[in-house]
């Protein structure tokens, strides 16, 4: 018999998700004795012979023991049939030596059929009546889900309704006073009598219950909304009024109030329009970070267009350092407030073009420039296997072109 | 230009008006402004301007609903999308609406005449970004399902002209670049625009299905 007053070490009395036949019963109660679950099986398919005990009390373990924390695995119904086949063989075999007696058979397999109808519809409202925490919908499919799971939900509550009914009148038709001259159409009359009366009483408590659940619902979306506003609240208190207080601060200082604004611009489009990703796991947010940090320094706008994505790697990373020197060198020589940056995911390419409209520079006779164009930008581009090109000429502007092949197996998809 | 165009501005937010007004003052002539939807759809229809400067967002339904109502009945206003959103469903739903180009409100006013006077001309604007957002989505993906060759492609050439818009190239460098004439450029630029109009490629839909812009 499994005793349920167990000693702590123990593991807790659950029912197992990853080894189940029906509902993991079994195999939790063998867990919490630590015997072979197989042992309790045939433990529950033997009692099943005395008037379906066997069924009933896994009915109520089935309805009392929360699950196990465990990921939940398939069932195999192959592993079932043995079970079935044999409680199926010795209920035969038990009716067939106990003929004198029938109701008193049926009436425990009545009960354990009411009870797992209770357990189907009990099991179904504590899981909606404690939704996961809840987070707003964030795309079309969840909705799809939610109506998905709702259908599941009303097969199941039908079900186990129907268990129920059929346990109880199941249970009318054995125990009824004078049952010998019990006939279908008093059963049929019986069961009308159930459904009027069910039916009267569904019909006064629906209105009642479906203000409750109107009010549930919008109680739950105020209570979003309510976060959401927080939320917002939170993020332009910590961050909005401070930068306004700082511009009012060095208002006399363009340069650090243009600074001040454009920083403040980037950090509410990264929060509205959500961020590509991690800089350290994404080519694409990678060079934004870069771009953020030259806009920063150097107190001009970086027009950044990235086309594509994929993962960073010791090369494209790089890439995005070349990529990033290229815009430092128009930070600070070009004389011009806004520089360009265009990068794109190819399959078997990436490309970057850092540009701007300033001064230009000859390329050959700038010492200092070729120096750090030499070292950072051509060097470290041709040491990862890319190639990085110059053009410029005084008065013209500047443009830096770096492309580095990578191989198009490890190109991910450009959207997510 | 000695025929001065008539441009009316739509935009929620006076201040933004009136710094653009005083921008382009000396350029166009601003024949109007609207603050709200309704306003704009009933001075649109008045002052019957060359070009419509639209904001993105605006209280009730946006650029999207003036663009809308006004094509029905004026189909020769033409429309500049102006926003500080950069959001792609934004641009590429008021692009499919019929807007002709988009730019960024941080756009100089010298470049903002210049565009104007381009979408007023019948030709397309694309700001660097939405060179890019348009690349992205034309971007050949062995998965993607090409329904119509002529609409959901682009041209080799188009790719080219995009990405140096994309580079931050003007008209004129691009066609420097290229080694083709500014009116090369501009019939690029349009048919690409055609394309993003017209075409029913899976991204596009699919960005414009995200915000319900379709």
């Amino acid at each position: 018999m499994p005793d349920t007053a167990a000693p702590p070490p123990r593991p807790r009395l659950t029912r197992s998700r990853d080894d189940r036949l029906v509902a993991g019963v079994a195999s939790g109660i063998a867990a919490h004795l630590g015997a072979s679950p197989t042992l309790i099986r045939v433990g529950f398919v033997l009692l099943a012979i005395f008037n379906g005990l066997g069924v009933l009390l896994y009915a109520v373990f089935w309805a009392v023991l929360p699950l196990a924390d465990a990921p939940s695995a398939r069932r195999e119904p192959l592993k079932l049939l043995p079970f079935v086949v044999g409680g199926i063989g010795l209920i035969v075999a038990a009716s067939l030596l106990n003929t004198q007696e029938p109701g008193s058979m049926i009436a425990g397999w009545l009960v354990a059929l009411i009870a797992i109808g209770a357990g189907i519809i009990w099991h179904q409202s504590q899981r909606a009546s404690t939704p996961a925490a809840s987070t707003p919908a964030t795309s079309w499919l969840s909705v799809l889900a939610s109506s998905r799971d709702r259908r599941v939900y009303f097969a199941r509550f039908i079900g186990g309704a129907a268990l129920i009914g059929a346990g109880i009148i199941g249970l009318l038709v054995v125990y009824s006073p004078g049952r010998v001259e019990m006939h279908w159409s008093d059963l049929w009359k019986a069961l009308i009598f159930a459904l009027v009366a069910v039916a009267g009483v569904v019909l006064v408590a629906a209105p009642l219950l479906f203000r409750t659940l109107t009010a549930l619902r919008s109680e739950r979306e105020g209570r979003i909304r309510e976060q959401e506003r927080a939320e917002l609240a939170a993020m332009v208190h910590d961050q909005v009024l401070h930068t306004l207080a700082l511009i009012q601060r060095n208002a006399a200082d363009a340069d650090t109030v243009q600074r001040l604004a454009r920083g403040q611009e980037r950090s509410l489009r990264n929060w509205l329009y959500q961020p590509t990703g991690s800089p350290n796991e994404h080519f694409a947010a990678a060079l934004e970070q870069a771009a953020a940090e030259i806009e920063d320094t150097y107190g001009l706008a970086v027009e950044t267009v990235v086309v594509g994505d994929r993962p960073v790697d010791e090369r494209v990373a790089a890439l995005v350092a070349a990529a990033r020197e290229a815009m430092v060198n128009a930070a600070r020589h070009s004389g011009v407030r806004t520089i360009s940056l265009y990068a794109e995911a190819e399959p078997g390419q990436l490309s970057v073009f850092v540009r701007d409209r300033g001064v230009g520079f000859d390329i050959e006779t700038v010492e200092d420039m070729r120096h750090g164009v030499r070292g950072s930008i051509i060097g470290r581009m041709s040491r990862h296997g890319g190639e990085a090109e110059i053009r410029s000429a005084p008065g013209e502007g500047t443009e830096v072109r770096l492309s580095l092949p990578v191989t198009a197996a490890k190109e991910e998809a450009s959207h997510e | 230009m000695s025929d001065r165009l008539k441009v009316f501005l739509v935009d929620d937010h006076g201040m933004f008006r009136a710094g653009v007004r005083a921008e382009l003052g000396a350029h166009v002539d601003v024949v109007g402004e609207a603050a709200t939807v309704a306003q704009a759809i009933s001075l649109v229809g008045a002052t019957e301007p060359d070009v419509v400067l639209l904001d993105v967002h605006m209280p009730d339904g946006g650029g999207r609903a003036v663009l809308d109502a006004i094509r029905k009945t004026h189909p020769q206003v033409r429309f500049l999308a102006l926003s500080v959103s950069d959001a792609a469903e934004d641009v590429i739903g008021l692009i499919r609406a019929g807007a002709r180009g988009y730019v960024t409100k941080t756009i100089s006013p010298d470049d903002l005449v210049d565009a104007i006077r381009r979408v007023a001309d019948g030709d397309a604007v694309f700001s660097p970004r939405l060179a890019g957002f348009v690349l992205d989505a034309f971007a050949a993906r062995p998965d993607a399902a090409v329904a119509d060759p002529e609409l959901d492609q682009l041209t080799n050439r188009e790719r080219e002209v995009l990405r140096l818009l994309a580079r931050g190239y003007a008209y004129k460098e691009i066609a420097k670049e290229l080694f083709i004439s500014i009116k090369t450029v501009e019939t690029h630029v349009s048919n690409v625009l055609r394309k993003l109009q017209m075409s029913n490629r899976y991204e596009l839909s699919r960005w414009a299905a995200d915000r319900r812009l379709l």
